[in-house]
């Protein structure tokens, strides 16, 4: 695999750390907001743990460590390898590149 | 037909044309007490159970392609049973005892051969830590020893033991373990589940589950047409989030490739299985001569059954950090397996939330060892709805519970374990 990053180019796969599914969001329940704790519960047992550890086109978190040191998002099929988009994730200094809605 | 010397003389006396087949090619049935889906090592071993010692004999297993052609044929046939957290000590002894007595319960030459593993340790704490292991063993009846450099020195003169940043300490040893023969081993369990009354059925890819009003599984939808089942089980790792998905499940698991690979063959080098505690590589040798060695997942989640280089790489250079002389062997062939990675690096052997389906998943690339015992307790667990006492901890809702069994200390983090 060879993955093109948006601020360096193409480059192997061994330059990059992988993350794992970007589509989990981390529960955001307000301090006593009244929220049952067995639904608090279930929303972190099911961030934490469950995954849909999809067969085909998932969206990913990769760390470009060995260059330019950016969290990028990708498009990858998880049955051919084949990348089909790869931007930079949101927030990670690069807010030009924040998708619409994140 | 009873696989014997006299058998073999037998048959070698007609130039070897009497054999029969081992196991029946039949058309599924409409209705089995129990349905499996999967025909590996795990799939077959349970059916073989259900028969043998549960006396559950209208059993099918349900192969998509054909049987062992999943992980496995696509591990590196180890066994040991050197674990250290309570629920996999106990449940992998089971397992070795298992493999020990194979052969004479099978009928059947699965090539098992106890040769030992020597877990190398390169730091003082790594020697303290393996020592609490070795302990752990000892006090629950499991062979080990704690060897220093100049014990491992005898055994594997051949190792680089002065290398400046992993200088070689020591190793803990279990003697018991080994390797032993994949195939055979699912050709083994085959045959005598056959024996049992179990249908084989390769070929047949399930496509769905039929339910009843209650939501109950009372059956699956295959390639070839509908079949009826009062309870199915599910021992398809490296597939059981897309099977779990058909029933509605989403599992704690991904499903992450690990590569594995075999040089060409030489002459016996080395005696058992050698692991380096300072990266993550391991190797044996094959009856044939290969070395067959292999490390780390390549970490990212993928259903390809092929890895990428930049973990090659890494898995070799972890070979000559330790034993340099491998550096003049050429490689053979590479693979790759898909390993249903768990939350915590255990398995899951339980009921599903779904009334009628069970599972077995989550081996990460620890399934082969395991092929016995998890064909025993998955059996005890399909036959009397309630968990091998030897597996009363692989449950499915222990990550919600925070009773993980995290042999690893990697956290929910399935590429680290």
């Amino acid at each position: 695999m060879r993955i093109a990053c948006p601020f360096c180019g193409e480059r192997e796969n061994g330059e990059f750390t992988y993350l794992g599914d970007a589509s989990p969001k981390r529960p955001n329940f307000a301090v006593d907001g009244g929220e049952s704790p067995e639904r608090v519960e279930d929303a972190f047992y099911d961030y934490v743990y469950l995954r849909d550890n999809v067969a085909g086109v998932m969206r990913e978190y990769w760390y470009h460590g060995g260059g330019c040191r950016s969290w990028l998002v990708a498009e990858r099929n998880t049955v051919t390898h084949e990348f089909i988009s790869v931007t930079a994730a949101p927030g990670a200094g690069a807010a030009s590149a924040v998708r619409a809605g994140e | 037909m009873k696989y014997s010397i006299f058998s073999l003389a037998r048959a070698a006396l007609s130039g070897h044309k009497s054999w029969t087949r081992a196991w029946r090619d039949p058309a599924p049935k409409s209705r089995y007490d129990v349905v499996i889906i999967g025909g590996g090592g795990h799939g077959l071993a349970t059916a073989y159970f259900l028969a043998n010692e549960y006396g559950i004999r209208n059993v099918a297993v349900l192969e998509k392609g054909w049987i062992g052609s999943g992980n496995a044929g696509r591990n590196t046939t180890i066994i040991r049973s050197n674990y250290g957290l309570p629920g996999n000590t106990g449940f992998y002894e089971l397992s070795m005892k298992l493999w020990e007595r194979m052969e004479q319960d099978l009928n059947y030459n699965t090539m098992v051969s106890q040769r030992g593993i020597i877990n190398l340790y390169h730091s003082d704490a790594q020697r303290d830590a393996f020592a609490r292991r070795g302990n752990t063993m000892r006090i629950n009846g499991i062979d080990a020893e704690l060897l220093d450099a100049v014990q491992i020195r005898k055994e594997l003169p051949f190792l680089n033991y002065d290398n400046a940043r992993f200088p070689i300490m020591g190793g803990l040893l279990q003697r018991r373990a080994g390797t032993a023969r994949h195939d055979a081993v699912v050709w083994g369990y085959a045959r005598a589940a056959n024996e049992g009354g179990v249908d084989i059925i390769q070929n047949c890819e399930v496509t769905g589950f039929v339910r009843d009003a209650n939501g109950k599984v009372t059956g699956v939808e295959t390639s070839r047409g509908r079949i009826g089942a009062g309870k199915v089980g599910m021992a398809v790792a490296g597939s059981s989030s897309r099977v779990a998905a058909m029933a509605g499940l989403r599992l704690p698991i991904e499903s992450h490739v690990l590569q594995a690979f075999v040089s060409e063959a030489i002459k016996p080098l080395i005696p058992g299985v050698i692991t380096f505690g300072a990266g993550h590589f391991y190797v044996s040798q094959s009856d044939k001569g290969g070395l067959v060695f292999g490390g780390d997942l390549d970490g990212y989640n993928s259903y390809a059954q092929r890895g990428n280089l930049p973990v090659m790489e890494d898995v070799c250079e972890g070979g000559m950090a330790i034993m340099p002389m491998i550096g003049r062997v050429r490689m053979l062939r590479q693979w790759g397996g898909i390993m249903d990675m768990s939350m915590d690096g255990s398995p899951i052997i339980d009921k599903s939330p779904v009334d009628g389906l069970y599972l077995n998943a989550g081996w990460c690339y620890g399934g082969f060892k395991a092929t016995p015992a998890s064909g025993l307790v998955f059996a005890h667990l399909l036959a009397r709805d309630e968990a091998h006492p030897e597996a009363a901890l692989f449950r499915l809702d222990r990550f919600r519970r925070g009773a993980m069994i995290d042999e690893k200390g990697q956290g929910a983090q399935p590429n680290l374990h």
